[in-house]
């Protein structure tokens, strides 16, 4: 294939990215948009196989056959309630890869390049692979803390700035060794910069607490990104240049979407900031919170509640994910339901560990998508709501944010449940959340606390709600 | 400061694990219809731990049958004496009275260190209140359950005016012999009736909300402007006076107020007699005779046919022509005065009233841990007399609830004014550093580089453009999505895959394309998979 047909083939491939991003953005597109983008990656794909400059077939079926493969099964095994861990691995994948190519590239050295653009070239391949050992390693530790392997408390070293920043110079610092070796003289300091960047990249991630990670996340998406676009200058590949920038500025946005919603800045959360504010904070706001009582409620009261209420407002969050409530939820709703009652769910923007978390978790449980509402649209129905179900959810739902100018989360937005008529809060005790804040939401007149394993506990409701539900349609028949 | 029982010490040294037991006895009041206990709080409170006797008919005028009561897990017996000497606490609606069959009076019948709780009104009945205390009997007032936040679930009085409001809209309407809902038929049109309420307390409300139910144009007035939300909430008009003044008191009741308010107050009142067709008062100030707000003359210029339901009748009444507890015609005005408006509704009051009686025996500490404390505040608040002593009145709160809601405000508007700042500080810097930078790239970098360059930025600002108008609800998909096209860092390897199969750099580009590819395959087909899940 003339170089001409794969620049051409490029370009419809870039514009298949673009128009998958753009069909992800609504419901209605998104599969659409999913399909772009497999399109867009086999054209990609086949375009650069077919390019005169790749003939090492045999080793790229070898190493293709079993990507695809492995890909395929572990798509198809995950459980949806893992999925943040899926995608932190497969960044930390993309930062592998991002690694390996820079590395190579440098060992293949091109000698067309000369003066000010060897130097540039040079640049890109230190850039790429920074940012790759980045990815890589801040990614295995986000892994490591989604999936419990690591505690999510944030690691919090005495002079953790003071250690990122020098690491960042040591790094600076090794560029220039680097920069003024001849051929492939300069590969030292390139791995030594790479492993130093490997640990600046566990240490950012370690200092970030569980409830930040879908600001992680999206961070280390968005630094996949760029480092595909570096890989793309240091090959002058333009297709890879605007893939990397697409996927990078989504992810920076992604981020910032998320921090707005938890009113903090950009930089205070990949700094770790959050963690060292709480500790602080938490003793201030315990005095602050009044000694007051939480009552408890059992299963029965529970289902008396929402048999009785004709609007229900379904609040899940983390926890909710963690014991695998979400087909009982979805069934508790069905039968609210067929009963005529209104019941939708308020999602916060950063309830679970990965932007969007809930939404996938409920689609998977079958529950309708028009009756998902973000924290927006829902907020201001709260007061007209008989009862409210908190399912796992504590920070986000944690009225201090509104009511506590001292409260580490102060400011941030939060879903106003206890305008609600009343409140079952489904909790395994009145612990703190991630935060570290504690909630005045328990000891609120009408929160209600369901204690115990919130499955446990979704399946007794269930099961209560079955055997009205049975007997309401028998009444009927009588009738 | 807790002073414990001397009953419950010699009970606690008998058998620790002892049930506390319950009496309810038959309200004795003429025309009290209540029961203190219902059917469903007899299981509540056997939750708690308590056992529950209760004497047979006491639910008979609430229709709760005796059966209904053992079915509850209820002991039921006839012997009056034996119930009272046998209970721990004893739980009542009405104050203690002479009972007429035993001759006697029932503070007589508390044995030492009973407790004893229903509505005891201690300010007009000292007398009783002494007797209780020679008694040595505990008694809490539910009537004195200080009206803060976290005793509303305590609070009968509440309970009972909701009721009562209610009620006093039913027995207007049935005194007034017109639709209360405009309509417009064949027949002709038919005007909405106009219901006056004054005093948007508890009851107050309630009757705004049952009369705006049946279809009426309800006004409401107050003498706390504090009111005025929750009233227009309930789709009445607030009427308001053209003078300043604040009537908020303690404990959320009124206080008295000037004397041009009054004047002001009384000629709208008088304004409004002549338009409005219901009048239903409810002005009470606490431990005075209810303020008098129709005088005889208003109740003359309303219309024949209009209704005045007096809801402060018991304490003197807010209009001058009542009779307590009756309802008669006044120059073609029906006035009525019933006092016993929640015995009226005794199933639903009753059923509330135990409620708020469980509420506080739950609060002071179930049956197993059951004590006085005088650190409750709310308890401190009820408590009467205990072990001899007169301990009413407890000291009061100091200010009055609605103060709670302000801070909150000013601290929403505090964040919400103080984020811009940083912001806009850092609007003229980006924009200058973006110049820098392009002006150095320009001048340094050769003209290859400048148009991937190009390319780069271009592609920066269309991700940026389609990622604002994501839903929220695809954020996943979305990542899982953007992370299977980063995997195109494959190409990168493709290209370097084809020399010599063993250099370092077709290895480690072999490699790249091995997660590369799982990389892609998995973000695709997971992506897949979330995107069927999702539908409508």
């Amino acid at each position: 294939m003339s170089q001409n047909l794969v620049t051409v083939a490029y370009v419809a491939a870039s514009a298949l990215f673009i128009l998958s991003l753009g069909g992800l953005s609504h419901q209605e597109t998104a599969r659409r948009g999913n399909y772009y983008g497999i399109a867009g990656m086999a054209i990609a794909f086949l375009a650069t196989a077919l390019s005169a400059q790749v003939t090492g077939y045999l080793t790229l079926s070898a190493m293709i056959v079993p990507g695809i493969m492995i890909g395929g099964i572990v798509a198809s095994r995950v459980a949806m309630t893992s999925m943040p861990e899926l995608v932190a691995i497969l960044h930390s994948f993309v930062g592998l890869a991002a690694v390996l190519v820079g590395i190579a590239n440098y060992l293949q050295p091109e000698p067309t390049l000369l003066g000010v653009e060897e130097t540039i070239h040079k640049i890109e391949i230190y850039i790429g692979v920074f940012i790759g050992a980045v990815t890589f390693t801040g990614s295995i530790i986000a892994f490591g803390k989604l999936r419990a392997i690591l505690g999510s408390k944030p690691l919090m070293l005495p002079a953790r700035h003071l250690l990122n920043l020098g690491m960042l110079a040591a790094v600076i610092g090794l560029g220039f060794p680097f920069m003024s070796a001849e051929g492939a003289g300069g590969l030292t300091p390139l791995l030594v910069a790479a492993a130093i960047a490997a640990v600046l990249g566990l240490h950012l991630v370690l200092a970030i607490g569980g409830a930040d990670m879908p600001v992680v996340i999206s961070m280390l998406n968005s630094y996949s990104g760029w480092a595909a676009a570096a890989a793309g200058f240091m090959l002058s590949n333009d297709l890879l240049i605007i893939t990397g920038a697409l996927v990078g500025s989504s992810g920076a946005i992604l981020s910032y979407i998320m921090c707005k919603a938890m009113n903090r800045s950009f930089f205070s959360v990949i700094l770790g900031g959050f963690g060292a504010r709480a500790s602080g904070a938490t003793k201030g706001s315990a005095t602050a919170v009044p000694g007051g009582k939480a009552t408890s409620i059992d299963v029965e009261e529970t289902v008396e509640l929402l048999e009785q209420a004709n609007s229900v407002i379904i609040v899940p969050g983390y926890g909710m994910a963690v014991a695998q409530a979400q087909h009982a939820v979805s069934d508790i709703t069905q039968r609210l339901r067929q009963q005529g009652k209104q019941v939708r769910f308020g999602i916060h923007p950063v309830a679970g560990r990965l932007p969007g978390h809930m939404n996938v978790l409920l689609a998977e449980a079958n529950v309708p998508y028009d009756i998902v509402l973000e924290m927006d649209e829902i907020n201001e129905d709260f007061p007209e709501t008989d009862v409210v179900l908190v399912i796992g959810a504590n920070d986000t739902v944690n009225p201090s944010a509104l009511e506590d100018p001292a409260s580490p989360i102060a400011g941030m937005p939060v879903l106003e449940v206890w305008k609600a008529r009343q409140v079952v809060v489904m909790k395994r005790s009145l612990s703190s959340g991630y935060a570290g804040v504690d909630n005045p939401l328990f000891y609120k007149e009408n929160a209600q606390m369901l204690f115990g394993d919130a499955k446990a506990n979704v399946n007794a409701v269930l099961g209560q709600l079955s055997k009205t539900g049975k007997a309401q349609p028998q009444a009927l028949a009588a009738v | 400061m807790t002073i414990a029982i001397g009953k419950e010490i010699q009970s606690a040294e008998r058998q620790e694990t002892i049930a506390k037991k319950i009496a309810v006895p038959k309200e004795i009041s003429s025309g009290e219809a209540r029961v203190a206990v219902t059917p469903t709080t007899v299981k509540k409170l056997k939750k708690l731990g308590f056992d529950v006797i209760i004497q047979a008919g006491a639910g008979a005028a609430a229709s709760f049958s005796d059966d209904d009561y053992r079915q509850a897990g209820c002991e039921v017996t006839a012997d009056i004496r034996w119930l009272w000497a046998n209970a721990d606490i004893v739980l009542k609606v009405r104050p203690p009275e002479h009972h007429p069959e035993l001759n006697t009076h029932e503070a007589e019948l508390l044995q030492e260190g009973t407790t004893l709780i229903s509505f005891l009104w201690p300010a007009q009945n000292s007398d009783l209140v002494e007797q209780l205390a020679v008694r040595k009997a505990t008694a809490l007032a539910m009537d004195s359950v200080p009206r803060i936040t976290r005793a509303q679930k305590m609070d009968a009085l509440s309970s009972m005016a909701n009721i009562a409001g209610y009620r006093a809209v039913i027995e207007a309407a049935n005194h007034f012999d017109r639709f209360f809902t405009g309509q417009i038929t064949a027949a002709g049109k038919v005007p909405p009736c106009k219901v006056l309420v004054i005093g948007a307390g508890v009851a107050g409300l309630s009757a705004i909300g049952t009369a705006r139910g049946l279809g009426a144009v309800v006004r409401a007035f107050d003498t706390r402007p504090a009111v005025k939300e929750q009233v227009q909430s309930l789709g009445a008009e607030f009427l308001e006076l053209a003078f300043e003044e604040d009537g908020s008191g303690t404990g959320g009741y009124a206080k008295v107020m000037s004397k041009e308010f009054i004047e002001a107050e009384m000629a709208l009142f008088a304004q409004q007699a002549e338009e409005v067709d219901i009048i239903i008062t409810t002005a009470l100030i606490p431990g005075k005779k209810a303020p008098l707000l129709i005088t005889q003359p208003m109740v003359e210029s309303m219309k024949s046919g209009s209704v005045v339901v007096d809801m402060a009748a018991e304490q003197g009444g807010n209009c001058e022509v009542t009779h307590p507890g009756e309802i008669y015609q006044y120059q073609g005005v029906t006035i009525i005065g019933l006092t016993d408006l929640p015995s009226r509704m005794a199933s639903q009051s009753s059923q509330l009233y135990s409620i708020n009686l469980y509420h506080l025996l739950n609060d002071m500490g179930g049956s197993e841990h059951y004590r006085v404390d005088f650190e409750d505040e709310v308890v401190r608040g009820a408590l009467v007399t205990h072990a001899g002593e007169i301990t009413w009145p407890a000291p009061r709160p100091a200010a009055p609830a609605p103060a709670a809601a302000p801070p909150t405000a000013v601290a929403t508007t505090d964040v919400e004014t103080a984020k811009p700042a940083p912001q806009r500080s850092l609007a003229w810097l980006w924009p200058t550093l973006a110049g820098l930078a392009l002006l150095g790239i320009g001048l340094g970098a050769p003209s290859s580089f400048l148009s991937h360059f190009t390319v780069f930025v271009l592609a920066c600002f269309v991700g940026w453009q389609i990622i604002w108008n994501v839903a929220p609800a695809l954020h996943t998909p979305l990542m899982s999505v953007t992370n299977a096209i980063s995997g195109i860092i494959i190409i990168g390897g493709m290209l370097q895959i084809s020399g010599e199969i063993s250099s370092p750099t077709a290895l480690l580009g072999a490699i790249a394309i091995l997660v590369g590819t799982i990389n892609i395959t998995g973000g695709f087909l997971v992506t897949q998979r979330m995107l069927k899940m999702f539908r409508k």
